[in-house]
């Protein structure tokens, strides 16, 4: 994957006037998070690692997001999300049940448990809850599609894009209270706001000036 | 004094009371608060505290009433309390749950709702328009839905003093509708992702314009000047937003009203009569009950049904003000599909609120066939509900979704807000399972009716239109989305087929008052906050009127 934002990195805003105290405290909060697992066992564990792993396949150049801590921090306060569907479980005992039927799944039709199944194998037992073809008693009533995009979607997606490698990454601004944004044109850049290094351009030059944007 | 050292937790324990509430103008200040006692019968108990509740509690006050608004929600000081964060602001947001079901389930929690002082204007993107006049008339004039028991005249009076009240950043001239007074001030730039939407709207020869804000492009008393964070629906930490918390609620307690923060209302008590006598409320773990001579629901269309539900007695076994057996019923949302695109100039839609332009180009055009309208709006989605999009719009995943995601500064896109037409069989009820309070949740059912799926289509071809006629590429279409309620206590002219009357006043207890969305009878095509303030502000006037003429209930 291209770098289009190379050497940007929100955090070094973080003592500018683009953060409160009050930004400052939550994403160091976040930045610190229990590394797990205080939900979910030591199997269901393993395969939500290998899950989140394969939803959103970290960076090899930014700090990892722990995606799976994060996800187990919600479950472990029980922080829930204002609705529930019908057919679905409370979202802790969901993702219990699912991380269960997934690996065996696994274990059914590849005679390994999910964690152990090369990438490309566990893409494939993903596309099969993505479309409804993962049935079962271990399911307990649950779609595996509805469960798919509405529990794993949903918690992958919002842990991974609440951590500054994955703003950087996209150059986002971040934070930005309570100094905000002067320039609100097209092509127009605030001075802290990340570079982008055009494919045509130097990777070199953008990475030299996103080392000044704070 | 360190930041530290005045900083609490708003949800850790009330903050207005001892005689004071939090000075939301200040990191850790306080303000004086007069408060009742529980036994001490007040004018009025108002539950809930944003666009309905916030309101009407601050104009009572004013009119000499006594008065106390109660929320569910912390009492927030912007300042001090909000972070620039998409997740450490889901705490503005009600996320008790609710149990979802129905073809087209209403996704719960986050900016239909809200649970706060101040309710779910803290975060709320400040869109402030008027209804179309004839949308009063629905059922007279244009065919579909209901009448509302309110003139369109009258109503644009209110407007206008909510427009005031608010100081509405806007246009000069706005294209639509009747003529109205120039906005108090004047309009914000537009940004790049806002000029994309009038682009597309020149090239199909429709008229847009910059939209009318609840947040000030010059200084206002104690809020400054709007300095386009973008983070305007996760709360305004510059108190730049013109919000309840910010407008209604300071000059609702210099006049006398008392706020309750963390204080859940679970029942609405009426005695042998058949009148409210009060309220049962939960704070600091303790049920309690509130005295008062009206009661107020102003919890929005889910918490206001709920409440009116559980309040259901061996006099009233279906619940409070529901003979009509309309309570909970004719749920509305509103379409809010969208069709975003990519363009070659860096757009960086995350500056500024999320909606600088507008087009009403179709609530004025009757040249559909189906009923209805609805506008479009320029759109500014941070990282986490943009992934969200790519991942329920496009399916992505993987590799494919972390790529997709980089374009994130490259994208623009438009945002419809539209009419559905009100269904019964759209409703609230109550679930069996409990929430912490041990109160029964509610259970929300929805489904687009087949007008709703024929509006939503025309309103995709025409957005994807003019998305292309602005030279955007690879667009597509977000053709899942829903966002702001109405209709569940409908005000009407007829006692069978409504739950309250034009003045919020519910036909079957004369001290019960219903003032938010809820009493929508329909949902007309734009953003509802400014239309729930200004019948609030109706509401405050008909209450002092009908006092003075004797015609509020009395007790012996």
């Amino acid at each position: 994957m291209t770098d289009r934002f190379p050497g940007y990195d929100v955090l070094l805003k973080r003592n500018t006037l683009s953060w409160n105290e009050a930004t400052r405290r939550a994403i160091d909060a976040r930045l610190s998070v229990h590394p797990g697992p205080r939900f979910f066992s030591s199997d269901e564990w393993k395969t939500l690692r290998a899950l989140c792993g394969r939803i959103i396949p970290q960076p090899a150049d930014r700090p990892p997001v722990p995606i799976a801590a994060y996800i187990d921090e919600k479950m472990f306060a029980n922080r829930v999300d204002g609705y529930r569907f019908a057919q679905m479980l409370p979202q802790g005992e969901a993702w219990k049940a699912a991380l269960a039927a997934l690996d065996a799944a696994a274990r059914e039709r590849r005679k390994l448990p999910f964690h152990e199944l090369p990438p490309a194998d566990q893409d494939v037992m993903i596309s099969l809850m993505a479309e409804n073809r993962l049935v079962g008693p271990l399911w307990r009533g649950m779609p595996s599609q509805l469960f798919f995009a509405r529990r794993v979607l949903h918690d992958v997606v919002n842990a991974y894009y609440s951590h500054p490698t994955a703003w950087s990454e996209i150059g986002w601004g971040g934070p930005a209270s309570p100094r905000g944004y002067v320039r609100l044109d097209a092509d127009r850049r605030d001075p802290w706001e990340a570079v982008e290094a055009h494919p045509e351009e130097e990777q070199d030059r953008a990475r030299a000036e996103n080392r000044h944007v704070v | 004094m360190s930041f530290e050292d005045h900083v609490g937790d708003a949800f850790a324990e009330p903050r207005a009371r001892g005689g004071r509430a939090p000075d939301v103008f200040t990191p850790g200040g306080y303000v004086p608060m007069r408060q009742y006692d529980d036994d001490e019968e007040v004018d009025f108990a108002i539950v809930g505290t944003g666009a309905g509740g916030g309101t009407l509690l601050c104009r009572l006050a004013e009119k000499g009433f006594t008065a106390i608004g109660f929320d569910a929600g912390p009492f927030f000081r912007p300042l001090e309390d909000f972070a620039s964060d998409e997740t450490e602001q889901t705490k503005l947001y009600w996320t008790g749950n609710r149990i979802v079901e129905g073809n087209d389930w209403l996704i719960m929690g986050a900016k239909n709702s809200g649970r706060a002082v101040g309710g779910s204007t803290v975060h709320f993107a400040m869109v402030s328009l008027r209804f179309r006049p004839e949308w009063f008339k629905a059922r007279s004039k244009m065919g579909y839905g209901a009448d509302w028991p309110l003139d369109w005249r009258e109503m644009w009076r209110y407007y206008e003093e909510a427009e005031q009240a608010l100081a509405i950043s806007g246009p000069i001239d706005y294209p639509w509708g009747p003529k109205r007074p120039r906005y108090p001030y004047r309009a914000h730039p537009v940004n790049a992702a806002g000029m994309v939407l009038a682009r597309g709207a020149e090239a199909l020869g429709m008229a847009w314009s910059p939209t009318p804000l609840a947040t000030v492009s010059a200084p206002r008393g104690k809020s400054p000047p709007c300095v386009y964070r973008g983070f305007c629906r996760f709360g305004c930490s510059t108190n730049a937003k013109q919000s309840a918390l910010i407008v209604w609620i300071p000059r609702a307690m210099a006049a006398g009203a008392e706020v309750r923060d963390l204080a859940m209302v679970g029942r609405i008590e009426t005695d042998r009569r058949g009148l409210a006598t009060g309220v049962h409320y939960r704070r600091e773990g303790q049920w309690r009950f509130q005295r008062a001579r009206n009661v107020v629901v102003a919890g929005y269309a889910v918490e206001t049904p709920r409440l009116l539900l559980m309040s259901a007695n061996d006099r009233f076994p279906d619940g409070l003000a529901n003979s009509s057996g309309l309570v909970g019923k004719n749920l509305m949302t509103q379409p809010n599909q969208a069709v975003f695109g990519e363009v070659d100039e860096e757009i960086r839609w995350y500056k500024a609120p999320p909606s600088t332009t507008v087009t009403e180009h179709w609530n004025y055009d009757d040249n559909k066939d189906f009923h209805g309208g609805y506008c479009w709006m320029a759109q500014g989605p941070l990282p986490i509900e943009w992934a969200t999009v790519l991942t329920g719009s496009r399916g992505l995943w993987g590799a494919a979704l972390r790529e997709e995601m980089t374009k994130y500064n490259h994208m623009v896109g438009v945002k419809m807000v539209g009419e559905a037409m009100a269904d019964e069989r759209n409703r609230v009820t109550l679930d069996e399972e409990k929430d912490d309070d041990g109160l029964p949740i509610a259970r929300i059912h929805y489904a687009w009716t087949q007008n709703d799926e024929a509006l939503i289509r025309h309103a995709l071809d025409q957005m994807e239109l003019s998305m292309k006629a602005a030279g955007v590429r690879n667009t597509f279409r977000q053709e899942q989305d829903a966002n702001h309620l109405g209709g569940t206590a409908r005000m009407g002219d007829d006692p069978r087929a409504s739950v309250v009357d034009a003045d919020c006043r519910s036909w079957d207890i004369g001290n019960l008052w219903v003032c938010d969305g809820s009493v929508f009878p329909t949902v007309g095509g734009v953003n509802p906050s400014l239309t729930i303030q200004a019948v609030a502000l109706r509401t405050a006037d008909r209450i002092e009127q009908l006092a003075k003429r004797g015609e509020l209930c009395r007790r012996a």
